[in-house]
């Protein structure tokens, strides 16, 4: 059933009470021509783009839990694509490309808002990185400016702009056309319309092992459902991803730590973009229903708990009180925690593996959200053509022996 | 916060005085210049990463500065044991038993 307007008023006059499931709970069938692990937004959207746009509609999208239970509805729904690298800015941008217009391909409402994400500088230090990374940007085609300390004023008026402080507003680089989604959307949007193409989406199904022939092609999966075939089998399992290959007999260079956020008591609209600062370490905005949605860093040790120290979350809420002194006695509502795969150079690893048949896309880290419908869709171009689109090319695991890194450690515009 | 006992120290102290310093018990190679890229790649940045039994090295940078390894493990998040740097990594009787 497609949602329009005609749609919403039939089922009003009905109560809302015979909308149609938006998926089905699919049982496993004995064997698939694709299978997806992890049914997050990048492992739904891999799925939907196989069938949608490269013509592989004999999908499975196989979740130890629940859909969109993972880092989807963990992360602070920033989006955004100002990094340094030419090779990071393409891949950014290629997803923002596909945020905008998604809502109408899905026929759902993502609710992405292009409110434009400031990032504050503190310090000489600051000042100079931020201009070197919007001339980068700009060369390459990312929108991307320099605000002063005033105009920053402007674009975000609870900021504390005041020269007396102990890290004052020196400026700021705004990227307008980055901005926040409704993460939980983004998965329920693509697990529908994947599900419409004949795509099955079969949840609370651990994969217990992955199986490989005499010559070390994949042959499928072991799962608590029992076995699964398929010939290409595309990990998109985040924290765990190095768990899923090291059932292919793959070491990654990934380590999985625990990233917290936290969401205030709902408040009328006063925040109208998304601010992150790196040196005080803070990101913030609100959502559409008025919370103030904080991120903090990761926590120092390795861990799948999912959960993290309350530590992590006073300095970062100190850090909020420093810029926005208006926020002092705001009330926190919940926190939470993710497991995020960092890899050594903060860049992604995304397309084939040295197992034939096996491919994968992990090592987002602490910023996977953004990249949803562009390394979904990039996903699903590598399984299908049994190549790396152009874009991911570079994003190969093998740049960590051949040493030609893309080092967004240093220049992912974010704090480490 | 986790609670974190020094070997060294012989205590038990609050997280915020150490830092975490990565995976433990990942020699140096001998003699790098022999080492293929394959090898020198697993040395630099393969990593174990398991869900369970983890052995690690911790810093107390707040109290005596010394770096120890520990067990921890990584679902739960709970210490096993402490131990000094130069000792052997313990062995899975010993660490059952701790867990018991």
């Amino acid at each position: 059933m497609r949602y329009s307007v005609r749609s919403l008023f039939a089922n009003a006059l009905s109560g809302h009470k015979n909308w149609p499931e938006q998926w089905p709970d699919a049982t496993p069938k004995k064997s698939y021509d694709v299978i997806i692990v992890g049914a997050g937004g990048h492992g739904l959207g891999a799925a939907y783009y196989l069938a949608s746009k490269y013509g592989v509609t004999n999908v499975a999208v196989i979740e130890k839990g629940w859909l969109g239970g993972g880092n989807t509805g963990r992360n602070t729904t920033i989006i955004r694509s100002n990094y340094l690298y030419d090779e990071s800015a393409r891949l950014y941008d290629h997803a923002v490309d596909l945020w905008d217009g998604l809502s109408q391909e899905l026929n759902y409402n993502v609710m992405f808002s292009k409110r434009g994400v400031l990032m504050l500088a503190h310090n000489v230090h600051d000042v100079q990185s931020f201009q070197r990374h919007i001339h980068a940007n700009r060369l390459n085609g990312v929108d991307n400016q320099w605000l002063t300390p005033e105009q920053s004023k402007e674009f975000c008026p609870p900021l504390d702009i005041s020269s007396q402080k102990r890290y004052p507003v020196m400026g700021g680089a705004l990227q307008k056309r980055a901005g926040v989604a409704r993460h939980d959307s983004v998965a329920w949007g693509y697990a529908r319309a994947a599900a419409q193409l004949g795509v099955d989406i079969i949840q609370n199904c651990a994969v217990t092992g992955i199986k490989r022939d005499a010559n070390g092609a994949v042959e499928g999966v072991e799962t608590e459902k029992g076995f699964i075939a398929a010939k290409k089998i595309g990990v998109s399992a985040a924290g765990n991803s190095s768990i899923i290959m090291n059932m292919a007999g793959l070491d990654f260079p990934l380590e999985s730590y625990p990233l917290q956020a936290l969401v205030s008591e709902p408040v009328k609209p006063i925040f109208p973009c998304v601010v992150m600062s790196n040196s005080v370490h803070a990101y913030i905005s609100q959502s559409d229903k008025g919370e103030l949605v904080i991120g903090a860093g990761t926590d120092q040790y390795l861990s799948y708990s999912q959960r993290g120290a309350l530590h992590i979350i006073e300095h970062t809420l100190a850090a909020i009180c420093e810029i926005f002194p208006i926020f002092k006695r705001m009330r926190m509502l919940r926190s939470w925690g993710g497991a995020v795969d960092v890899t050594p150079d903060r860049s992604c690893i995304l397309g084939k593996t040295p197992v034939q048949g096996l491919y994968v896309n992990c090592g987002w880290g602490t910023g996977g959200f953004k990249a949803t419908p562009g390394a979904a869709d990039l996903l699903a171009y590598t399984i299908a053509k049994d190549e790396p689109h152009p874009i991911n090319a570079p994003f190969t695991l093998e740049r960590f022996t051949t040493g030609r890194l893309i080092d967004e450690a240093a220049a992912a515009a974010v704090a480490h | 916060m986790m609670l974190i006992e020094c070997p060294v120290c012989k205590e038990k102290r609050p997280e915020l005085e150490f830092r975490y310093a990565g995976e433990a018990h990942i020699a140096r190679p001998e003699d790098p210049d022999a080492l293929s890229d394959q090898e020198w790649a697993k040395y630099l940045f393969i990593r174990s990463n398991p869900r369970g039994t983890h052995f690690e090295r911790w810093v107390h940078a707040h109290g005596c500065a010394k770096f120890f390894n520990a067990v921890r493990d990584t679902v739960t998040d709970k210490f096993v044991m402490t131990y000094k740097c130069g000792e052997a990594r313990p062995s899975p009787e010993q660490i059952a038993e701790r867990q018991s």
